[in-house]
């Protein structure tokens, strides 16, 4: 077996382990993290960050980032809300808070394949913007008294499983086969693996890029909308800081920040590392204060593993050309 | 160093070398870019070098550099020692069977084939930069070569044609139909392929799969509903891996894992899946084994007969010599001759590519 394929190997299983891990040093260190009713919670938790972490994997594949998830939950969780409580119902202030993260996931898009925006620029300024219009929205205060039907997608039961862990199973396995067995899932892979060699093959590189962002715009509603039934209310300041839960879940799951490398298996369990490490710290009585503080260097961590494993192998690459070819 | 054409940096490559004043200097292909010129400069540098008791080894396609430059000779072949002789001893016939592992009875099999109708025309082609006023045209089952030094607007030419570069003046017609090509989506839509100069950095995706790299354009055959269908990609990419004899241990392998030579075989693959009406190739046989280029004219050859147009450009004189039936010159970014498969010799190109008068230009 060569070097390259158990690095490969390696970036694989290593989120996994890593889950596993954390999961065994935490049920050993509190009783109370092997609970049922704790799993269930946990379970719950994650799913959301999960389903946005799904969307910005499509992101992240294809070479860019999405920063302006965690303010697109907070509005179109507010929207959902306000239009529910205001005689819109349930599955009026949902659909339009799917349209408008598919929107707004739009406008990030066509800012950066026309505007030409880096997208960290383009969606770093649609954070500022969500974020404000929320406020605006809110007048700065939560929206509740939402109907019952609103408040079980959040925290209701199915079969004592909570409803978001349902919707991130129909989403996730949407998102695998969409990105495996589908053309443009191919072509969100090439894209990813070098743009300019894609558009020489004929690939609407363009269009590929802008529908990654409507992706992450609709699984930003759709977390959303979950996380406002879950909270029984809309918070204005919900999901602060959550752009950094979705980009470190695809991250710790594998999918590299240079796009091309990753997938939904990985993300999945790297969302669940995110919400085992959060929920574990609370159990062990750690302030959210220094769990802020450990989420970032688990960030730091996930971000300096991949470029380690990943800088084996351009470097070969690029004595490879060298030794081939003039450079 | 970006900044640098590849061979302004491949001669900043050899100059990094001489500096360090080595006892031993490993050149692998230090010629692939270089001109006619360039190169004599090299070979009259690595004799001084030897003279004053430098050891030199040389790695190169190329076998009348070899010839030229070498005292001894050794070939490898699949990665195994095939002999070492003095280059006194050896011909070239000899050296190609030793690299092949078999006699090659026809290097280019370029055979007169019957010329269809125009296909591609180019009236007056200018990219504001470095093609001037260029005409050419294209028919169907003619291999079109195009020669010319680094710099002429060769790769200028193919990239306009393709789509990769915008024109500021002229027009394009296909099939007699006026037609703007903005974009390479818009060429492939047209029937046009492109296999560029630089597979690794323009052609393959290296960390893919060789059946992914050769369906990703053509996947309307392999997909329904936006679905890919995997028996049908299989199918498909078996197809041209066979017809194309690449060799590679799976489907799946990554293309990084491949020769060069097979790497090329699926760029060229690609296109062919679109079954392109005109097909235009960058230096298609660089950095490739004499075994392979052979496979890969004959393949040229073979596609010329079922009525495609080739446009190969190519800096190797022999090769344009051998597989054209007519050969462009280009010089500063202008055609200087079109010369007839009868009427080109390596003198005559070379002239027009140094922006020397042709007594005889036709058309």
């Amino acid at each position: 077996m060569s070097w390259s394929n158990i690095t490969r190997l390696l970036r694989r299983l290593s989120v996994f382990l890593v889950l596993i891990g954390m999961a065994l040093i935490f049920a050993l260190a509190t009783p109370r993290f092997l609970r049922m009713s704790n799993l269930l919670n946990v379970a719950v938790q994650t799913s959301i960050i999960a389903i946005v972490a799904i969307g910005q994997t499509y992101v992240i594949l294809t070479g860019g980032i999405d920063l302006s998830v965690g303010s697109l939950i907070a509005l179109t969780g507010a929207i959902a809300a306000g239009l529910a409580t205001s005689g819109f119902g349930t599955a009026g202030g949902i659909t339009a808070a799917l349209l408008l993260g598919l929107l707004l996931g739009a406008v990030n898009g066509v800012l950066v394949v026309k505007g030409r925006l880096p997208p960290f620029v383009a969606t770093l300024a649609m954070l500022a913007i969500a974020r404000g219009l929320t406020l605006f929205y809110t007048q700065g205060r939560p929206i509740s008294g939402l109907p019952e039907s609103f408040i079980f997608l959040g925290s209701g039961r199915l079969l004592g499983v909570g409803v978001p862990v349902y919707v991130l199973a129909v989403v996730a396995i949407v998102a695998y086969i969409g990105l495996r067995y589908t053309r443009f899932g191919l072509h969100v892979r090439a894209v990813g693996g070098d743009e300019e060699i894609t558009r020489l093959a004929g690939v609407p590189t363009n269009r590929v890029i802008f529908l990654v962002y409507v992706i992450s715009g609709l699984t930003a509603a759709i977390g959303g909308v979950l996380l406002t039934g879950r909270l029984w209310s809309a918070q204005p300041q919900a999901a602060v800081g959550w752009e950094l839960d979705a980009i470190a879940a695809s991250v710790l799951g594998g999918t590299s920040l240079a796009g091309g490398v990753g997938g939904i298996g990985g993300t999945l369990a790297g969302a669940f590392i995110i919400g085992i490490l959060s929920n574990g710290l609370n159990l062990l009585g750690i302030s959210s204060y220094t769990q802020q503080v450990i989420e970032g260097a688990v960030f730091i961590l996930a971000v300096l593993f991949d470029l380690l494993t990943k800088r084996g192998r351009t470097t070969r690459r690029r004595q490879r050309t060298l030794a081939q070819e003039p450079t | 160093m970006r900044f640098l054409s590849i061979a302004e940096q491949q001669m900043a490559e050899v100059a990094k070398a001489l500096s360090l004043n080595a006892d031993l200097i490993a050149m692998d292909e230090p010629t692939s870019s270089l001109t006619e010129r360039e190169t004599e400069v090299l070979f009259d540098l690595m004799r001084s070098l030897r003279d004053e008791g430098v050891s030199i080894i040389f790695i190169s396609h190329r076998l009348s550099e070899i010839f030229e430059v070498c005292d001894r000779i050794t070939v490898l072949r699949d990665g195994k020692l095939i002999g070492t002789a003095p280059t006194a001893e050896l011909t070239e016939d000899e050296v190609v069977s030793m690299m092949v592992g078999r006699e090659i009875d026809e290097m280019f099999p370029r055979t007169a084939t019957e010329q269809g109708r125009v296909v591609l025309e180019v009236s007056d082609l200018s990219d504001g930069d470095e093609l001037q006023s260029v005409s050419f045209k294209l028919h169907s089952g003619e291999i079109l070569g195009v020669a010319g030094l680094v710099g002429a607007g060769r790769t200028a030419l193919a990239e306009t044609l393709f789509g990769i570069r915008h024109p500021v003046a002229g027009e394009v017609r296909i099939e007699g139909e006026r037609v703007t090509i903005n974009s390479p989506q818009k060429a492939i839509e047209l029937g046009m392929g492109f296999v560029p100069e630089d597979r690794k950095q323009q052609g393959l995706f290296l960390n893919m799969a060789v059946r992914e790299n050769i369906v990703i354009s053509d996947l309307d055959e392999v997909a329904s509903w936006g679905f890919l269908k995997f028996r049908e990609v299989e199918r498909l990419a078996q197809d041209y891996v066979n017809r194309l004899d690449v060799r590679t241990p799976s489907l799946r392998q990554r293309v990084r894992n491949l020769s060069g030579g097979n790497q090329q075989k699926v760029v060229i693959a690609r296109w062919l899946t679109l079954k392109p009406r005109v097909l235009i190739l960058d230096e298609p046989t660089r950095g490739i084994d004499v075994g392979t280029k052979a496979e890969i004219y004959h393949l040229l050859n073979q596609l010329a007969r079922q009525g495609v147009a080739v446009l190969v450009i190519s800096s190797e004189l022999p090769e344009v010599l051998g597989i054209s039936d007519r050969i462009l010159v280009m010089h500063e970014g202008r055609i200087t001759a079109t010369l007839n498969r009868d009427e080109a010799t390596q003198d005559a190109i070379m002239r027009a590519a140094t922006g020397g008068k042709i007594n005889h230009v036709v058309e």
